[in-house]
């Protein structure tokens, strides 16, 4: 017996089908793999990138944990790769070592956890979840990506000249970012720096401006807003903040390389140099923070919005459970969205800073915790008597919760303006942003990966592998970071060479040691994840088409969606997307593509109302079954 | 043989508004964030005292008349592509653009009067601070209307190649509203510059 599904449709077509239809024309290797318009292509280029900053980011904090874990090691083994930034006696050279921090820090919160994840995730998934053939602009994509690009090879340069990168801190405080004096990474280093983060800015804007307006308006029929994926409602919330506050930290690079290059004093003022005052007068260096920390505090959401969407979805795909409060975890995402625009202060508390306003910026940062709660709340109850699949995306989707909650409650410490007297610049910061930020957003990414390999490739990654990766990384990570809470608590300043110069601080060196220990292994865990990747991508299993039993449209294409993703016409949407293990459904997922129609064993009263039993015009998804 | 009939609920069309119309105003919105970061660092710098007040150049009393008819030519140039009125259209945008043109020309002038003032980018003391930014605001401005002047330039062609009538008028719709977003924004730094000098 065959049954034949017959959609009738009148003249409302999605006006992407028209699109596709003009550009299925098969490219060449360049149009296809280098230049290409097709988000899938431009996501994996994204992710590629992002690994590689990745491992870079990596291997130079390793270098550096050398150097605070074993202090008098000698390390002219690194000469070849470091040349004359190690000294004669075979010690890293100290302003190299503030060099790789603030590289570490530029990179990792730039190039790999906002370029490599949202560029990544929300260029493949906003156009597969929504429905949508392409992002709105295929041209403006790429050349986000390839801004990106030119961005990643002026940062990689100056890694290379002989006067050695950035090294005012990833924060590119002035004066000491301004002025080539105060250290040889702020002359050249410095300039590649600024003008590298100001093709990063416009990469950024690109790829915003690109998802506000296809999430927007490129939606197939039935997909509401209310029918969103949650991962869609983070990547959205991301791009508005992005969207409003890049050109924030565009405004303060200029005047900063005004500053720099044409001798103006909007940031320098009362500066003496061996004696002899500067020209510079005049300016506010505070001025330069409260710019900075108006693109910085938003940006540590940019980073963690995408992993907590990335989270929601696949902790609510292998609990088998409808996420826990689907609209609450909208709400908190826009509460936070919101409120990070209004907490920059807190990163000032020390500045000289009117106490009374520091209370106010005080009061704003500890509500974060209301919604960061919420969240945590829902996935811990969509958790609670799930049926639970331990994937490796699910273990690191709830390695990121871990982290979240351990690294967002040193927050709540931070954000008091009194304790923050004592625990300002130091590793218990160092330590709070590394676990809340920094590894949960990474877990995110990772999770992504896990979860959606089988759809960028086709093929499944080796799960045993993505296991013992989780496993070591997972307590890697907090062999890393706890003991720094009490090497901070301590009052170990960040950012420091060394201590063993000091008695005061040369009591935590075994400490110090177990860190810097269990930061390699780490970092060497990375190298399982990485072999599973490139193996898996020509050799991995082949995937089935839906191989977690997800209920979302980007499960709906082949196995190797093409360009247009859908080979016919894009699917419609008629339910939200997490009806998992529904009393009464005939299997434990139903996909957002099934009408309630057909599924009247399962819905709720309110549902079957959703039936329309007369279709008002006659026009678009009547489905005609009939049996041979 | 039997045949069901089974109907289905309509699945609706969310509401949505053009793709790269929508992109536009979400560049302009970035494009207000990098000012308003810029007069914002012009007001707190300002309010922590030496602070040298500066006379705004005569021309930019000129360049404002000026930026001001060229959104009206504009307006008039969009309002005839929809009537189809071909003639006037080219008309009006090649006045637009030959106005937004005279602006860029314009704002040399002022900032040479501004130079005859002894405002400089770098002035000798701590209150030139106020100089460096009017020239920053200034020449930031001048840049994005390089860039508005471009568009017209490209719109101006699409008219005299008979490319944008009512049936077509997405990219002269663009047109109009970046540079009617140019023409307010510069109308906000004008008064901003001139209650807050």
């Amino acid at each position: 017996m065959a049954t034949t599904d017959i959609h009738i449709h009148s003249d409302v077509h999605h006006h992407g089908d028209h699109d596709h239809e003009h550009e299925h024309h098969e490219g060449n290797f360049w149009t296809t793999y280098i230049f290409s318009q097709d988000h899938k292509v431009i996501a994996k280029q994204f992710l590629i990138t992002g690994i590689f900053w990745a491992l870079i980011g990596g291997v130079l904090s390793v270098i550096f944990r050398l150097q605070l874990g074993f202090p008098e090691s000698n390390i002219s083994w690194l000469k070849p790769l470091l040349g004359g930034w190690i000294t004669a006696d075979g010690k890293l050279d100290p302003q190299f070592y503030l060099a790789l921090v603030t590289m570490h820090g530029t990179i990792m919160v730039f190039f790999v956890l906002t370029a490599g994840l949202s560029g990544t995730f929300s260029n493949f998934l906003i156009p597969l979840q929504i429905g949508a053939r392409d992002m709105a602009s295929g041209f403006l994509n790429m050349l986000s990506y390839w801004f990106f690009f030119i961005s990643s090879v002026l940062m990689f340069i100056s890694l290379f000249i002989s006067t050695g990168p950035a090294s005012g801190g990833w924060t590119v405080y002035p004066p000491l970012s301004a002025l080539e004096q105060a250290i040889s990474g702020s002359g050249l280093g410095m300039t590649l720096w600024l003008v590298a983060m100001a093709f990063f800015i416009a990469s950024s804007l690109l790829g915003s401006i690109n998802y506000i307006s296809t999430v927007i308006n490129m939606r197939t029929r039935g997909m509401s807003f209310t029918k969103l994926p949650l991962t869609i409602w983070a990547f959205f919330f991301t791009a508005i903040i992005g969207v409003l506050s890049f050109p924030v930290l565009f405004a303060a690079a200029l005047l900063l390389i005004f500053d720099r290059s044409f001798g103006t004093s909007f940031f320098l003022s009362d500066i003496y140099i061996n004696g002899e005052p500067l020209a510079h007068e005049g300016g506010s260096p505070i001025l330069f923070q409260h710019l900075f920390w108006f693109l910085g505090h938003p940006e540590v959401y940019i980073v963690l919005l995408p992993a907590l969407g990335i989270s929601s979805e696949i902790i609510a795909t292998n609990s088998r459970k409808p996420i826990f409060g689907y609209k609450a975890m909208i709400g908190s995402m826009l509460f936070i969205a919101i409120l990070s625009f209004i907490v920059w202060a807190h990163h000032m508390f020390v500045t000289g800073m009117n106490p009374f306003l520091g209370s106010i910026f005080m009061l704003l940062t500890l509500i974060i915790a209301v919604p960061s709660a919420v969240k945590i709340f829902n996935y811990v109850t969509t958790l609670w008597k799930g049926n639970i699949r331990f994937t490796p995306a699910m273990l690191f989707s709830i390695g990121l919760v871990s982290f979240f909650l351990t690294g967002g409650i040193t927050g709540i410490f931070l954000g008091n303006s009194a304790i923050d007297i004592q625990l300002h610049d130091t590793y218990f910061v160092v330590a709070h942003f590394h676990l809340v930020m920094g590894s949960a957003s990474f877990f995110g990414m990772l999770a992504g990966i896990y979860h959606w390999f089988p759809k960028m490739f086709g093929r499944m990654m080796n799960e045993g592998l993505g296991q013992l990766h989780f496993w070591l990384t997972f307590i890697g990570v907090y062999l890393v970071f706890f003991p720094m809470h009490y090497i901070g608590i301590a009052g170990f300043p960040r950012r420091y060479y060394s201590w063993t110069n000091f008695d005061t601080f040369s009591g935590f060196t075994d400490l110090n040691m177990l860190v810097s220990s269990a930061a390699i292994a780490t970092l060497a865990a990375q190298f399982i994840f990485l072999f599973n990747f490139f193996y898996s991508m020509f050799r991995g299993r082949l995937a089935p088409i839906n191989p977690w039993n997800a209920t979302t449209l980007e499960w709906t294409t082949p196995r190797n969606p093409g360009h247009g993703n859908w080979p016919g016409e894009i699917p419609a949407v008629y339910r939200w997307p997490y009806d998992y293990s529904k009393p009464g459904a005939k299997e434990d997922f139903i996909p957002q593509t099934v009408p309630y129609s057909e599924t009247p064993e399962s819905n709720l009263p309110h549902e079957t109302k959703l039936i329309k039993l007369e279709s008002s015009n006659g026009d678009n998804a009547i489905i005609v079954e009939g049996s041979h | 043989m039997a045949i069901d009939i089974k109907i289905v609920e309509e699945a609706k069309k969310p509401i949505a508004m053009h793709p790269k119309k929508f992109a536009l105003w979400l560049f302009i919105a970035t494009v207000v964030m990098v000012f308003a970061a810029l007069t914002s660092a012009y007001i707190v710098r300002q309010s922590n005292g030496s602070w040298l007040v500066f006379d705004l150049p005569n021309m930019f009393w000129v360049n404002t008349a000026i930026i001001l008819a060229s959104s009206l030519t504009m307006h008039w140039a969009y309002v005839s592509a929809k009537q189809d009125k071909i003639d006037v259209t080219k008309l009006a945008i090649t006045l637009t653009t030959i106005l937004g043109t005279a602006f860029l020309v314009g704002q040399f002038f002022a900032w040479g009067q501004l130079v005859d003032n002894q405002i400089y980018l770098r002035g000798k003391d701590a209150t030139a601070v106020s100089g460096s930014f009017l020239y920053v605001i200034s020449w930031l401005h001048w840049l994005h209307v390089i860039s508005g002047v471009v568009v017209l330039v490209v719109s101006t062609t699409s008219v005299f190649r008979l490319k944008a009538n009512s049936k077509n008028l997405l990219g002269l719709e663009m047109c109009a509203t970046y540079w009617h977003f140019l023409d307010v924004l510069w109308l906000y730094l004008f008064v901003f510059l001139l209650l807050n000098r």
